[in-house]
């Protein structure tokens, strides 16, 4: 097990790598920071005397190296924009985006994983393909439209929920909360809403295809026969064995959530890193955007390897075969 | 019982509406934009110099239509051609109790010329600062600069003893070691708000200063700023009552606003003007199909160019309306503003038609049209505009619309102005006329920084002798007569073609007042909050 999670570390370190010279590569096509930087009345002799201080005239390859080794010392360097550290202004905004992925995640798996089983159960009924219709919606709109929808009809028209932002937080150390304050509460739910919409509906069809798959196997009808009660062969039996691929999905997508929370941050100025992010590709701060790159790529390697130690709680054959 | 209860809930439901009056008035705003710093020397930017103007102070201020008022400074003088004297405001204390004197002036003068300052260009007007005594001082200018004060509201004052005491005698720079300035996360100014907490890109908080040395007209005690990037977010916000006001408004979203309860759009004239230019320095076009020529050295292609664009129809059609089609680069609230040359050229094809095939080139040539789409008010579907306009008399634009940091970093100097044809927007940071001479309209002349944004090197040598004179002339009316020469022959010669002056598009709850100010700037001295 040891041994595994420091395979899995080293991995995750030639990932951030990678993603961190495709970035650079790339960094030379979104544009000019300077001019972001500078007033319009300022000289050229200043603005090309900023560019030579940044290192921006360096090729690539060096400013990547650059990166890599101040970044292995932790050192991300100092936003163009803000001329503050870009850990600290990454950090401030980390609890922001963890917190609206967490209640999305909670979200997705309390109604999609019984949504599923419901539909697959009572395939026939008319509250299932009720459900069923409705999240073909939700697979099909694109977040910011559901956004848009949300904050119009609760915010302009209903006037329940505020429209943007976090309301009030209270700080904890360096960590802010919204958990603790009514107005905190109330700005999660629509931008939690419009997060999760999509994974849950993705979750609810994943649930139902494999439990009605399971429900065809040849325990299930040996359960039957034994004469167990409908709930313990549905959720004893059946479901345990659909959630495999439901851990699976659901450690990628939170992955997702938590990276692709940009639109719905953005959509409801959540200021969580994803709003930082898009941000600071629409100002060129080049700082910002390889930091948070590279921190989402090693979300996704810890999450990946969370979910594969999973995989040999839930699965003992697994266990099995690796004794 | 409950009896007593609803006794004890009227009295206290009285207490609180006699305690209504004295509680906080707090305006609530957001703008597309975030204020990235509170260095008031770090970055010429004007959201960031208004905003921070309700904190930091100049010698003189904007009023509210951008006409210049005694700020710290009481009342100046010039004493000779490049000498002037300002006799500053006593009594003034900083926010944090520090008194306001000469040496703070001379301070924030110097820092502005400081490693890192974006403001060098405003120090610069200035050669020396002399200490007459703690409230006198004397400036002197490298040359007769009669406008020097236009340039002095947005030099802000720091106070010297503050800023030494925290290490930041230097500006907040974009690079180099002493970015993480003090003054980048905190202010200290003589303002009549004063900064209570500052997250950046998230919520700023401003709290009246009570001990300001003069009464303000607006009522607010707190203002919180947020930024909202996203405009349907922004009106979203403003329609459901939780702002007072957000900028900028879509000009497509002003009927909603209209046929919302509760707010309206308020909208006018900004002091920004809207051109297109033409490449006429290259002896070849970078981005055409004509090759060992350049068209638009031809006055007849330019003036065959002007004429085939209909300004009503882009006000009409593209901005609702609310642009002011013109023919100056400067807006009518730019001192030094020539009204008999602000007439556009007429819309006319057949005389552009004919001017192109006189100039040889009767059906017409490609050119590639550079455009920002994030930049200034619907910039690309103007751009889309004119490009079918000039369709119209033959002339293929190829459009490269592109978001202003790759925009910008094509056709400006720092990469060799690669552009033939170019939409641009201009302030004239000085709110004068000279700016706009030196920055677009004399030959480009990178050593002593004059014509940096004249993109396409429009180049006329009456017209440089004419802004050198400008730039020092002391007489008003020998001024104004230069400038409107100067003009003249710019627009004579079709150096450009201007477009409008663009709308300032903000929206108001009913529950406020505010002063719109043509620069975009929102002064928190005339908010009333109801």
């Amino acid at each position: 097990m040891f041994s595994f999670i420091f395979k899995r570390l080293l991995q995750s370190v030639v990932v951030m790598l990678t993603v961190a010279l495709i970035a650079f590569a790339m960094f030379r096509f979104v544009g000019d920071p300077i001019n972001n930087m500078v007033g319009q009345d300022t000289s050229q002799a200043d603005r090309e005397a900023l560019a030579e201080a940044l290192g921006l005239n360096d090729p690539f390859i060096v400013q990547f190296g650059r990166f890599a080794l101040n970044a292995a010392e932790g050192d991300f360097g100092f936003s163009y924009k803000y001329r503050q550290p870009v850990s600290k202004l990454i950090l401030e905004r980390l609890a922001a985006t963890l917190e609206l992925s967490f209640v999305a995640a909670v979200l997705t798996l309390a109604i999609g994983i019984p949504a599923g089983v419901y539909t697959a159960l009572k395939s026939k009924g008319l509250l299932s393909k009720g459900i069923m219709t409705l999240s073909l919606v939700g697979v099909s709109l694109p977040t910011f439209l559901i956004g848009i929808l949300l904050i119009l009809l609760f915010g302009v028209i209903l006037r329940w929920l505020p429209t943007f932002g976090r309301g009030e937080v209270v700080a904890l150390g360096w960590w802010t909360t919204g958990f603790l304050t009514a107005s905190g509460l109330k700005s999660l739910i629509l931008p939690s809403i419009t997060l999760a919409l999509f994974q849950m509906t993705l979750i609810m069809r994943l649930v139902r295809a494999e439990m009605l798959e399971v429900m065809r196997t040849d325990f299930i009808k040996f359960a039957r026969a034994r004469g167990l009660p409908d709930r313990a062969v549905h959720f004893r039996h059946a479901l345990k064995n659909t959630l495999v691929p439901v851990i699976t999905i659901t450690g990628l997508q939170l992955g997702s959530l938590i990276a692709f929370a940009i639109i719905t941050e953005s959509v409801f100025q959540w200021p969580g890193m994803g709003l930082l992010f898009i941000q600071a590709v629409a100002d060129v701060d080049i700082p910002i955007m390889a930091a948070y790159l590279v921190l989402i790529a090693f979300f996704f390697v810890v999450i990946n390897m969370i979910v594969d130690i999973l995989y040999y709680a839930v699965d003992p054959r697994l266990r099995v075969d690796n004794a | 019982m409950k009896l007593r209860t609803g006794l004890l809930a009227a009295t206290m439901a009285a207490a609180i509406a006699v305690a209504a009056p004295a509680q906080a008035k707090t305006f609530k705003y957001a703008f597309q934009g975030d204020l990235s710093s509170l260095d008031p020397h770090s970055l010429n930017e004007s959201f960031l110099l208004a905003t921070l103007g309700n904190v930091y102070e100049g010698l003189v201020l904007y009023g509210p239509n951008l006409e210049i008022m005694p700020g710290l400074a009481e009342e100046w003088k010039l004493l000779t051609p490049t000498t002037w004297e300002f006799k500053l405001r006593k009594g003034v204390k900083f926010h944090g109790g520090q008194d306001f004197t000469a040496d703070d002036v001379i301070f924030s003068w110097q820092r502005t010329l400081s490693e890192g300052s974006d403001q060098k260009v405003r120090g610069g007007q200035i050669k020396n600062i002399t200490k007459v005594d703690d409230h006198t001082i004397v400036v002197e200018t490298p040359a007769p600069n009669p406008i020097l004060v236009q340039d002095l509201p947005y030099l802000l004052i720091m106070d010297k003893e503050w800023s030494e005491e925290n290490g930041a005698t230097n500006a907040t720079s974009a690079a180099g070691d002493n970015t993480g300035n003090y003054a980048n996360l905190n202010a200290n100014g003589t303002g009549p708000f004063m900064v209570e907490s500052h997250k950046a890109d998230v919520k700023t908080v401003f709290k009246k200063n009570e001990d300001y040395w003069k009464d303000i007209d607006g009522n607010v005690t707190e203002v919180e700023f947020t930024p909202i990037k996203e405009a349907p977010t922004r009106v979203a916000a403003l329609i459901s009552g939780e702002l007072h006001m957000v900028y900028p408004v879509p000009v497509q979203d002003w009927e909603r606003l209209d046929k919302a309860e509760g707010v309206k759009a308020l909208t006018g004239p900004e002091a920004r003007t809207i051109f297109i230019g033409f490449d006429q320095g290259r002896d070849e076009l970078l981005y055409s199909n004509i090759k060992g020529k350049n068209p638009f050295k031809d006055q007849r292609v330019r003036a065959a160019f002007v004429h085939a664009v209909d300004l009503e129809a882009i006000k009409e059609k593209i901005m609702r309306g609310a642009a002011t089609p013109t023919g100056l680069l400067a807006a009518p609230q730019i001192n030094g503003f020539v009204e008999s040359l602000n007439t556009p050229y007429a819309y006319d094809p057949e005389k552009s038609k004919a001017l192109l095939a006189e100039a040889g080139y009767p059906d017409g040539f490609e050119v590639t049209l550079d455009c920002p789409n994030n930049r200034y008010v619907n910039d690309e579907k103007i751009c889309q505009a004119v490009t079918s306009m000039l369709a119209k008399v033959g002339v293929k634009v190829d459009l490269l619309a592109q978001p202003k940091s790759k925009y910008f970093g094509k056709v400006l100097s720092t990469s060799g102005y690669d552009t033939s044809f170019y939409l641009l927007g201009w302030t004239p940071g000085s709110m004068d006329v000279e700016n706009v001479l030196s920055s677009l309209i004399v030959c480009q002349d990178p050593e002593n920084k004059k014509g940096m944004f004249n993109l396409g090197n429009y180049c006329n040598a009456k017209v440089d002798e004419l802004t050198a004179a400008i730039g020092s002339e002391t007489d008003q009316e020998k001024r104004n007569a230069m400038i409107a020469e100067a003009f003249k022959i710019v627009k004579d010669e079709v150096g450009y073609m201007p477009i409008h002056q663009q709308p300032l598009s903000w929206g108001v709850s009913d529950g406020a007042e505010v002063n719109q100010r043509a620069d975009n700037g929102l002064d928190y001295r005339y908010v009333t909050v109801k």
